[in-house]
């Protein structure tokens, strides 16, 4: 990693952010026993909405799994990116729920909403931007230099 | 490994530590507010129990009088339906996954009754009474029939078959006067539709009958089973509100359907009807489909929006508070946009006065605008949503939250309760958004928790008390004062007056 120190710390403070983020969702979701993904997944809108209304949300033991995946995945992706550990896995895991996110509510045009956002939002809202981000973390990975995969795995290799 | 690596692997640790410092306390802030408005309105988390239905329990026997719109989810909501029925819910299944009326239906308990007996005077839906009373495998057109009970062609036929032990009555209006009084006169017990009478001498008479024949008697608001009538009940009665001054109820609707405009049925004609059993005791009239199968339009037949969905609003408001009935009534409304030939208006605003309660109910309604209004109780303290779901919101000029206003603890922006039936635990708080969702009915119809037809529920308490003594919730005492109040609104609006009602005399002058 040829990184400048502040390319490094900044990459590294925005991987920490983001998993702050997802364990702070995660833990949410878990301490609320009525939580359910039910409500989101039926405000579905767009050309996946029948896949989020019908499939997930109209199927109580699927939606039984969509919760503990939901749940327990923000947690873990959340652990993985503070600590910086299975950066990768996280980072993947992070980018196809945030597109799940995304793609059950995207803002585009013609679309309404029960919920109304809480920001101004066409075609990129923050969680495209978030998904964005954490691609960025994937391609400038930080756990094998300030991160517990330093420990398991070893220091990175500093490219020549 | 060196001391440089392991210190570059736990940067983070610090990030960890922050973290579970800030959601603590998070959490403990959550929970001092919580907590603090739970106390202060102590309202209990109980819910109604879901009594199952035993095997053991005496089978009764039941008479079906009429087999039109309602009569037809009465029956369903008893256990039988029309094996037509079935196949459409069986197709629209197939056809879209929401659509779960099949799934729920053969959820629905058995509720160890016989249909014994029909009458229906249109020949056509007589014969569908048959086949479902004869459906109690509750299976579509392919399936198998029991043996089809009988069918008589008059009311009077079927109350003397000794074989029938209870009757379900959902004819027109104008007959559930003339048909508890004899049903009762015959020792059935009764489930009535709503309204529970179509004049007000009848009324009286009905009362009397019952009370003298000493049969069991359900008026069918079947919204005395909503969980979140029983709840705001609790609320209400613990004073959450503080003085409750004033309540609002309303009626919107926009659709042919919903203004009554029925389909007429393809096989109807005078050969198939019955016309002079239909008349009865209304005035005259030539044939007429659209008076038949339309018959609430005209007050001939019907008690209007007042008797149709004003009761239902009453009855809720009455479970709630223990209106009884009021001490005046005043309407006023027209016909100003169905000009269809019905003679009940379309429009209707009635306010009923409670002077010994210090308040006012209006209820406001229209067959022409889908404005949803609902039902709205306001308290110098606090003022509650009805619908679904209960929500209060503090008022901003309270006297008992004030202090709690004043020091962030309640926030009259946001709920300082809400109830959602299906849900176990029953926060006090909850975030604006599933509040969102709950307002909506959105919220928790898939989860675990069963979701049951009140209309079922209803007839179910009315089983039990023909079974064990126990009470009907909207029995005679309760269709007295529902029908009385129907009949203040109603008569207001025909002589355009005040009317009021001397409690001595038992009389609307």
């Amino acid at each position: 990693m040829n990184y400048s120190f502040s390319q490094k710390f900044w990459l590294v403070a925005l991987r920490i952010a983001i998993g702050w983020h997802f364990l702070y969702e995660g833990l949410v979701k878990l301490a609320n026993a009525n939580w359910s993904s039910a409500g989101y997944l039926l405000d579905s809108e767009g050309f996946l909405k029948d896949f989020f209304v019908n499939t997930l949300a109209g199927n109580p033991n699927m939606l039984q799994v969509i919760d503990f995946i939901n749940i327990w995945g923000l947690i873990l992706i959340g652990i993985g990116l503070i600590l910086g550990t299975f950066e990768r896995i996280a980072c993947i895991s992070g980018i196809l729920l945030l597109a799940l996110y995304y793609l059950s509510h995207p803002p585009f045009v013609g679309l309404k909403y029960a919920v109304p956002s809480e920001g101004s939002y066409l075609v990129v809202n923050k969680i495209l931007i978030e998904m964005i981000a954490l691609a960025v973390v994937y391609v400038f990975p930080t756990n094998r230099e300030f991160g517990l995969d330093r420990f398991i795995f070893g220091p990175a290799k500093n490219k020549k | 490994m060196e001391r440089r690596d392991l210190l570059k692997s736990l940067v983070s640790l610090p990030v960890v530590g922050a973290f579970g410092f800030e959601w603590f306390r998070k959490r403990n802030h959550e929970k001092y507010l919580t907590e603090n408005i739970r106390n202060e309105l102590n309202i209990s988390t109980d819910t109604p129990e879901y009594k199952p239905v035993s095997k053991d329990d005496k089978l009764i026997r039941i008479g079906l009088i009429g087999y039109g719109i309602r009569g037809k989810d009465l029956a369903k909501a008893a256990g039988f339906a029309h094996p037509t029925m079935i196949d459409e819910w069986k197709k629209g299944a197939l056809e879209n996954k929401d659509d779960d009326r099949y799934e729920h239906f053969l959820e629905q308990d058995s509720l160890n009754l016989q249909i014994a007996g029909v009458c229906d005077i249109f020949d056509t839906y007589g014969r569908m009474a048959q086949e479902a009373g004869a459906n109690a495998l509750r299976q579509g057109t392919d399936g198998k029939l029991n043996q089809l009970p009988k069918r008589y062609l008059t009311h009077q036929e079927l109350l003397a078959d000794p074989t029938i032990d209870a009757v379900i009555i959902a004819a027109p209006d104008h007959w559930h006067g003339p048909i508890s009084i004899a049903a009762a006169k015959a020792g059935k017990h009764i489930y009535c539709e709503k309204p529970m009478t179509w004049t007000v001498e009848e009324t009286y008479e009905v009362r009397k009958a019952i009370k003298e024949n000493n049969v069991v008697f359900q008026l069918g608001h079947q919204g005395r089973q909503n969980e979140s009538y029983l709840k705001a009940k609790e609320i209400i009665a613990k004073g959450v509100l503080g003085k409750v001054n004033l309540i609002e109820v309303t009626t919107n609707r926009n659709d042919p359907n919903g203004a009554w405009v029925y389909p007429i049925h393809p096989d109807a004609s005078p050969q198939t009807i019955d016309w002079n059993q239909f008349i009865g005791q209304a005035p005259p009239h030539e044939f007429s489909l659209e008076r038949f199968f339309r018959w609430r339009c005209w007050w001939d037949y019907s008690t209007g929006l007042s008797g149709d969905l004003l009761t239902h609003e009453y009855d809720a408001m009455n479970q709630i508070f223990g209106l009884g009935i009021p001490h005046s009534a005043a309407s006023s409304g027209g016909i100003y946009y169905f000009k269809d030939g019905r003679t009940v208006p379309d429009v209707l605003q009635t306010v009923f006065e409670y002077r010994d309660l210090d308040l006012s109910m209006v209820y406001s309604a229209t067959l022409a605008s889908n404005l949803s209004r609902g039902r709205k109780i306001m308290g110098h303290d606090a003022y509650m949503e009805l619908d679904n779901s209960v929500t209060v919101y503090a008022d901003r000029g309270s006297t008992r939250y004030k202090e709690k206003m004043d020091n962030g603890i309640i926030d009259p922006e946001l709920p300082i309760y809400t109830y959602t039936p299906g849900i176990k635990n029953v926060d006090a708080i909850t975030s604006p958004t599933s509040q969102y969702f709950a307002g909506r009915g959105l919220m928790y119809s898939y989860r675990s928790g069963r979701r049951i037809d009140t209309t079922h529920l209803h007839i179910r308490e009315w089983l039990d008390a023909i079974r064990f003594g126990t009470k009907t919730s909207c029995n005679i005492d309760v269709a007295f004062e529902e029908a009385m109040t129907a009949h203040m609104g109603t008569k207001a609006y025909k002589e355009n007056r005040h009317v009021y009602w001397d409690p001595v005399k038992e009389i609307i002058v």
